[in-house]
Formats: structure tokens, C-alpha cells, sequence
């Protein structure tokens, strides 16, 4: 049965993430990415990770993507010259790395089992929300910190390379 | 757990290939970006299957500082997108090339 979810959320993950890839009109893209991210969110709640799921839907599906949307209509291109030159590249350095991930993934297949069956971790007992949250106060919170520092980095810098004033004189 | 984790791992390999290859082959800059978001989103597909195989909720934490580092990338990323179109009217990449060498 879980593998069953885990093939379906795997088939439609692989497929509308070729399809952001393949797609001609960016807008295609940016909508089969968004089917992406909400079957990466039904792969989170598979792995019993529901706050996770509900995150990467709220910021990813609702800030991200629609940033994405509004920056790809309001810039309206209509020409799009499909693939770049160094194509033959991209095969070349993807099919080693897929070679090189094949080849790993065959190798560890017989991992040793990490104790499944053992008493459930903290995750399972108090709740996915919870155990993140005391994990994330305690052990890392200088590095929350310093999250909220690079996102308020990002939004200066963000107003500051979208100001129409500086490379212009004001016109009005 | 009735899967096993290298399942996760091989999906987690093949959504950052596509990524990578779309990085790569694309001209137009915006897709380059959304392949950036494939890339991150198959590391975090890694970090949350190890979570859950290990029994231990860091990895879901990181999950949330890729999410942070994501969220910023796109922010700087369109707006340097916009700016950009502004000087050049055009996302074409290779109509950029002022830091070529």
C-alpha cells in the first residue's frame, strides 16, 4: 500500500518535474511545477512528516510559485529560443552523474536495516509539529537566526535590484 | 517502513538530473530558476526520506533552511530577472554576456 502511494507521488514527481524542463511557454512550466510541489508535499505526509507538507504547500505552491507567475506575466515574452548550444554538455555531465547515482544506489542496496522495529522516536510519540519545533528552539537556533537575517538580506536586496531609479535619471 | 529509502534516493536523483539538465540546456531565465527549485526540492526529498529513516527530525529542520535559502534565492533571482528585462528587453541568456570571458 505504501509503495503503491510512493509509485504514484515518484510518477507524477518525475514526470511534471521533464515536463518544467520540456515545456515551451514558461507558464506550463511554472503550472506543472506547482502539480510538482504538491505531490512532494503528498510524499512528505507518506514519511510522516505533515508540518513539512503543510510548509512546502503554503510557501513553495503560495509564495514562491506565485511570485514565479507574477514576475513571468509581467515580463509577457512572447519569443522563446528553446535549448541552448552546450546541450550535448548537459547530456554529457547528466548521464555521469546518473551513472555515478545508478551505480551508488545498486551498490548500498543492501543496507544494513536501521532498527524499524525498535521503540518509536520522538517523532511518532509527541507528534511531527512538536518534536520540530523543540529541536529547531533549542538545538538550532542560531542557525534560525540566522535564517531570518539572510531573508531580510534577500528582501533589501530584492528592493534594491527592482528600484527603477537607479540606473536611470527620474523621468517624472 | 515499507519502502526503502534507496526508492527515495534514486526519485531524489532523477528530480535533480532533470534539474540540472534544465540549467543547462535552457536559454530562457526563468525556467533556469524554476530548475533551480528542482534541485533544491529533490535535496529535500533527501533530507526528509533520511529523517525518517534514521528516526531523527534534524533533517526535517534543514528542510526548513533550504525552504529559507529558496525563498531568498527566488526573491534576488526575479528581481535581478526584472532588472534585467529592463536594461536588455529580453531573458535570453545568451544575450547576456558581460561577464563573459
Amino acid at each position: 500500500m505504501e509503495l503503491a502511494f510512493f509509485l504514484y507521488f515518484a510518477f507524477v514527481i518525475t514526470t511534471t518535474s521533464a515536463l518544467v524542463v520540456a515545456f515551451r511557454n514558461p507558464i506550463y512550466s511554472a503550472l506543472s511545477l506547482l502539480i510538482m510541489f504538491f505531490h512532494v508535499a503528498g510524499l512528505y505526509v507518506t514519511l510522516h512528516a505533515e508540518f513539512l507538507a503543510a510548509v512546502q504547500i503554503i510557501v513553495y505552491a503560495g509564495a514562491i510559485l506565485v511570485l514565479y507567475l507574477f514576475v513571468v506575466m509581467l515580463l509577457n515574452i512572447k519569443q522563446d529560443d528553446r535549448y541552448h548550444q552546450q546541450w550535448p554538455f548537459a547530456g554529457l555531465i547528466g548521464g555521469l552523474l546518473l551513472a555515478e547515482a545508478l551505480v551508488l544506489t545498486v551498490e548500498r542496496y543492501r543496507a544494513p536495516a536501521v532498527a524499524t522495529s525498535e521503540a518509536e522516536s520522538v517523532v511518532a510519540q509527541s507528534g511531527n509539529t512538536e518534536a520540530i519545533a523543540e529541536v529547531l528552539y533549542s538545538t538550532y537556533l542560531f542557525p534560525f537566526e540566522v535564517a531570518s537575517v539572510i531573508l531580510l538580506v534577500a528582501m533589501i536586496g530584492a528592493i534594491l535590484l527592482a528600484k527603477r531609479d537607479l540606473q536611470e535619471a527620474p523621468r517624472s | 517502513m515499507t519502502v526503502p529509502v534507496s526508492y527515495y534516493l534514486a526519485l531524489s536523483a532523477v528530480v535533480f538530473l532533470t534539474g540540472l539538465v534544465g540549467v543547462l540546456i535552457r536559454r530562457n531565465i526563468i525556467i533556469i530558476l524554476l530548475s533551480v527549485e528542482l534541485m533544491l526540492n529533490a535535496t529535500n526529498i533527501n533530507f526528509v526520506a533520511f529523517s525518517q529513516y534514521l528516526h531523527n527530525v534534524a533533517g526535517q529542520v534543514f528542510v526548513f533552511f533550504a525552504l529559507t535559502v529558496a525563498a531568498a534565492e527566488v526573491a534576488v533571482g526575479l528581481a535581478i530577472i526584472i532588472a534585467l528585462y529592463r536594461a536588455k528587453s529580453t531573458i535570453n541568456v545568451d544575450e547576456f554576456s558581460l561577464l563573459k570571458w
